[in-house]
């Protein structure tokens, strides 16, 4: 049996158990709570919590937000890492050292900083503001937002993959007589598409939960500019646990979806590139 | 490995090395006005999405002068609240190192079923929206949840109190040491901890003196990111603190408490303490990836 040779090392009781506890006892024993107390809804009352109206249009501008910002970055972050792989520039330390910050930055500060910018008097919104262009308090407020929070994951997984890319590749297609837009379409692209989708699926997930940096600028009017996330707030502050609740529970099956499919997009990447994830 | 083989290898690592090569290669070099489009385009919205925000947080909370700026945080409630702050990151860092250890050398040095799905388990909290993170704890423990009757008998505050707050921040801090230490240790193997055990060591002698050193640089990144994201945690902290001025709130929180009462230039002011805390976790991440690529070469 092949374990047994594992078994050279102390510790796996040790180490396994206290991972195990540990997991149950901070993540899987209080996630369960959620089902749980959902199920104390009946169906009828959990359907008509989250189809209510103003749960609706707050999923409409969740997940469009998230998606639109996700396509946004895609675009972007896919031109920012291809700057950063292939291109020399003064400051490009420090351009590539700045791209976590919204990994660092907390969303609180994020949001208010956004707000300050985008407002009607902001350094951009009085800008705007003559060209009809409202942002801060708006759905597009919310977009500018998510963009924020959803630009690393892009670029995190989509720089390696070119980083490691043999110029070969390349070499071969020219030499084949492809010109530079066919050997980027047909030969660098799709060893790029695994890992850019999985980055747009992980900006995505991050945009739909995002809470912090968006409530600021958002001005959370019901119907228009209302996320997800805060309908859950706004239902607890109402002492409305059930209905806090039964939201949730949207909103862990959707992220455990695409976690799922993040998964195997990761999984599909390292068979592509040969990568370990 | 030779010396010189061992210096190209850390050239290699230095970026602007690397994109000189690809530009002086014509079959991955583009067209100028190609390379100056994406260049133009890809830096302008770095500039507008990310660096416009950092500046302005600086700048608006400098805008009312120094004085206003120093006493935005000397002032008690903003004391509190960095306290707090400290109390929580000091508590949930921790107990998420040693449980990122135990984690990453269970999985990585022994073969076992259902490992993968044990590494999905311990990512879930990345994909968890903050405010159910929150909300999982009210359920668990508020006035209306499993332990709360029991809770309220014996007068013990969780929810709404200090102990919900670390709560919180363990549950979001809970996956980064963790996942940055999985990754190493697998490509690290067993072999150099199966030599040091067939050789005599014990078990903790293994870890201290063969696991440790070659994985001390990760460790750290995954600390330091950790840290940053307890002491910046909003959404799952706001949902079971409460807001009780000078009690329950975290800095974060006593940013928006500031924010929503119109003090911007002292909200900025707390903000900026926060966003000095992200540069310095960026920083220590260049410099360590900096040491770890370094070590990687010599050890080749």
């Amino acid at each position: 049996m092949a374990s047994r040779s594992n078994r050279v090392l102390p510790g796996f009781g040790l180490s396994l158990g206290y991972t195990l506890v540990y997991l149950s006892l901070i993540v899987l024993i209080p996630l369960a709570a959620v089902f749980v107390k959902s199920s104390s809804l009946g169906f009828e009352q959990f359907w008509n919590v989250v189809t209510a109206p103003t749960v609706v249009a707050s999923y409409k501008l969740s997940f469009g937000a998230s998606l639109l910002a996700a396509s946004i970055n895609a675009v972007f972050g896919l031109m920012l890492a291809w700057a950063l792989v292939r291109y020399s520039f003064p400051g490009k330390r420090l351009v590539d050292a700045l791209v976590d910050l919204p990994f660092a930055l907390p969303t609180a500060v994020a949001g208010i900083a956004l707000t300050a910018l985008y407002a009607p008097n902001g350094w951009v919104g009085q800008h705007l503001e003559p060209l009809g262009i409202k942002v801060a308090f708006t759905p597009l407020g919310v977009l500018v937002a998510l963009i924020f929070i959803g630009l690393p994951f892009v670029v995190r997984t989509v720089q390696p993959i070119l980083e490691d890319l043999d110029t070969e590749y390349e070499e071969a297609a020219v030499s084949l007589g492809a010109n530079r837009w066919q050997a980027f379409r047909h030969v660098v692209f799709p060893t790029l598409m695994p890992a850019l989708l999985t980055g747009f699926a992980m900006a995505f997930a991050r945009a739909v939960g995002e809470y912090g940096s968006v409530i600021f600028i958002a001005g959370n009017i019901p119907m228009v500019s209302e996320i997800t996330p805060l309908m859950i707030i706004t239902k607890l502050e109402q002492y409305d646990y059930a209905g806090a609740t039964a939201i949730a529970v949207v909103m862990l099956v959707f992220s455990f979806t695409l976690l799922l499919a993040i998964n195997g997009l990761q999984a599909w990447t390292a068979k592509r590139t040969g990568r370990e994830r | 490995m030779s010396g010189a083989a061992a210096v190209l290898k850390a050239s290699s690592g230095n970026a602007g090395g690397r994109s000189t090569r690809y530009e002086a290669n014509a079959a991955t070099r583009e067209p100028a006005w190609v390379k100056w489009s994406i260049l133009g385009v890809s830096l302008t919205f770095f500039a507008v999405f990310l660096l416009m925000p950092l500046v302005a947080v600086f700048v608006e909370a400098f805008r009312k002068g120094w004085d206003t700026y120093l006493a935005a945080l000397i002032e008690p409630d903003a004391l509190s609240a960095i306290k707090l702050t400290l109390i929580a990151a000091l508590i949930s860092v921790p107990l998420n190192l040693v449980f990122g250890v135990a984690a990453a050398w269970s999985i990585t040095k022994f073969d076992f079923p259902g490992k993968h799905l044990l590494i999905t388990f311990i990512d879930l909290p990345f994909s968890v929206s903050p405010v159910v993170a929150g909300l999982i704890y009210v359920l668990v423990f508020g006035a209306q949840g499993w332990f709360g009757p029991w809770l309220s008998d014996h007068d013990v505050k969780i929810i709404f109190a200090v102990p919900g707050i670390v709560l919180a921040t363990v549950f979001v801090t809970f996956p980064f040491v963790a996942r940055e230490l999985i990754p190493l240790m697998e490509a690290q193997g067993k072999d150099e901890e199966e030599a040091a055990v067939v050789l005599g060591a014990r078990g903790w002698q293994t870890f201290w003196h063969v696991t440790l050193p070659n994985v001390k640089w990760g460790l750290l990144y995954g600390v330091i990111l950790c840290n940053a994201r307890a002491m910046g945690e909003f959404g799952a902290v706001s949902v079971v603190s409460g807001h009780i001025r000078g009690l329950t709130n975290t800095m974060p929180l006593h940013v928006e408490i500031l924010y929503n009462e119109y003090q911007f230039a002292a909200a900025f002011a707390v903000a900026s303490v926060l966003a000095l805390l992200a540069l310095v976790t960026l920083a220590v991440k260049v410099w360590v990836e900096k040491r770890a690529g370094a070590a990687g070469a010599r050890e080749e």
